[in-house]
């Protein structure tokens, strides 16, 4: 399989199990652009995680198909469409009985190739995760919850696959060090523009992690796939809009920053406190509360002044 | 009951004053016979245990890889294995002369099946106890079924199957000393013999001391064997 992004498609993907009327996933269609982060979001029992087992048919599908790059994942051997894949889960699964750098080299040994380049490749994905060199002579049992997530994003970016699947991955984590992973994971994605499906149960998490965001529902029926903005913006329905909260208009104004706004001439903020242009509109918000203050001056990140905000001007 | 022949001499009936005293433990005995009693003994003593436990494993190993797939079939493998080890061995062996004779074939059938209870039973329960979501990632990684087992669920079930297996060895060196009741062989047989004449204390310390730093010695080694297949369990986060 190629190294650059794919592009991903489920065609009208349905998982039915024995016994159950009810699909786990119903003619899910939609198309994930090569380079982007699709997140599937939704109630439990929306079938989200069994909709992105699919794609490495670690579910098989009942009907419908699932392209990658135009090629169906049936007509791939199942062992080599799994090592072109990463995957990273929640409970993380790394191998207790292997050190941190067998544990990532694990796709490249699978794939056969030289130790020297696996060697070279593991120093290089643990430095890639923000890990030391020394960690790779350590068991899994000797890291903390967000070290091995970490180890096992790198083991599932290890050969440079064009698709990842992550499945709740910092959904055992704690919430401040699962924010830094989230924001290194996009640094890290902005380098790497890798098509990735994301899981999560967190309508926050998708809006900050998604390009695109996918809202299943009971009965794994897909109910929205849009950017975050529209989806906040324009939620298809009662159901979308209840999901992603009644604070929506507030999630959407941290989808913007004040340097996207056209600004008010300097002078309009003589003596105002002052705000980083690179502030989301929502944080923006919140100063203009806690100053008790109509204007704000913002500026660039080397201090010198960009313009001016009012208040009003977040408000439309 | 099957017996096996034995000198006419009692063993005592000559030698140091210690000896023809019957003595509690007369060290020149023990030098005059380790080269014809004891090292023999102890040697096929050493090979009845081994022969016995590698079989028990082989035999244990594939009805643990059908109990786990076949789910069906796990508790009546397992059942069939406890019915085997509550028999008592000298029944046992009764029960199989007629068919297998007075040979080391009746011995070993009656070690083996003693060893199969703790060793499938470990077994199934190591490979079961792999956390699934540790397979889970073997298999989205791409390993195929073989290769999960061999280099996945087998690595992380070997601290249980090791302790089934120091747990089948020690055990069935104790329970070899009773093969002297059908063939000359092993550390039962000078106890065996030193028995019937008239209690000759010496040999019985002697052998008995040898079966019970056999069986020490083999738990020893297999511990440290065990340590080295497994230094991942050694390490722990030190936060």
């Amino acid at each position: 399989m190629a190294t650059q992004a794919a592009e991903l498609v489920f065609d009208e993907a349905t998982k039915l199990y024995e016994g159950r009327e009810e699909a786990a996933v119903d003619r899910l269609s939609l198309a994930v652009p090569a380079g982007d982060i699709c997140v599937l979001v939704g109630p439990s029992g929306g079938g989200k995680t069994t909709a992105l087992k699919l794609v490495n048919r670690l579910i098989t599908l009942t009907s419908g198909d699932i392209r990658i790059d135009g090629t169906s994942i049936m007509e791939h051997d199942l062992t080599e469409l799994r090592r072109g894949i990463g995957y990273v889960i929640q409970q993380v699964g790394l191998f207790p009985h292997m050190t941190v750098g067998a544990n990532i080299g694990t796709v490249p040994r699978l794939l056969g190739w030289p130790k020297q380049r696996i060697a070279l490749r593991t120093e290089e994905l643990l430095e890639l995760v923000g890990l030391e060199p020394e960690d790779a002579k350590r068991y899994p049992a000797e890291l903390s919850g967000g070290q091995r997530q970490r180890v096992g994003l790198a083991r599932a970016l290890a050969a440079n696959p064009p698709l990842m699947l992550m499945d709740e991955p910092f959904g055992a984590i704690d919430p401040i060090v699962r924010m830094r992973l989230q924001d290194e994971f996009l640094r890290l994605q902005h380098e790497l523009r890798k098509t990735v499906v994301f899981v999560t149960h967190d309508i926050d998490e998708a809006i900050k992690i998604g390009d695109r965001i996918a809202i299943l529902r009971e009965g794994g029926r897909l109910a929205q796939y849009d950017t975050p903005a529209a989806i906040l913006e324009h939620p298809a329905d009662e159901f979308v809009a209840q999901f992603v909260g009644g604070d929506r208009a507030l999630k959407a104004l941290a989808l913007h920053r004040l340097s996207e706004l056209e600004l008010r001439p300097v002078a309009e903020a003589d003596g105002a406190p002052r705000v980083r242009e690179d502030t989301t509109l929502r944080d923006a918000l919140a100063r203009f509360v806690s100053e008790k203050s109509e204007v704000l001056l913002v500026v660039r990140a080397d201090g010198t002044p960009a313009g001016a905000v009012a208040r009003e001007d977040l408000l439309r | 009951m099957i017996v096996a022949a034995g000198p006419v001499i009692p063993n005592f009936g000559r030698g140091s004053p210690c000896e023809v005293n019957n003595g509690t433990f007369c060290t020149d005995w023990v030098r005059a016979h380790w080269s014809d009693t004891l090292q023999p003994a102890l040697v096929q003593h050493i090979e009845l245990a081994l022969i016995a436990v590698a079989i028990g494993f082989a035999i244990a190993f594939l009805l643990a890889l059908v109990g786990l797939r076949v789910r069906v079939l796990d508790a009546p493998i397992g059942y069939w294995a406890d019915f085997l080890y509550t028999i008592p061995s000298l029944a046992l062996f009764q029960l199989l002369v007629p068919i297998t004779g007075i040979t080391v074939l009746t011995v070993e059938i009656a070690l083996v099946s003693y060893t199969l209870l703790v060793l499938y039973r470990n077994m199934v329960e190591g490979l079961r106890a792999v956390p699934a979501e540790v397979i889970e990632s073997a298999r989205g990684a791409g390993f195929t079924r073989t290769q999960t087992f061999l280099r996945v669920e087998l690595p992380l079930a070997t601290p249980a199957i090791m302790a089934g297996v120091r747990i089948a060895t020690v055990s069935t060196i104790s329970i070899a000393t009773v093969a002297a009741f059908v063939i000359p062989k092993g550390l039962g047989y000078p106890l065996f013999i030193a028995l019937r004449e008239d209690v000759f204390k010496t040999e019985i310390f002697a052998a008995g001391a040898l079966a019970v730093a056999l069986a020490l010695t083999a738990d020893a080694l297999l511990h440290l064997l065990e340590r080295a297949l497994t230094p991942w369990t050694r390490r722990v986060r030190h936060a």
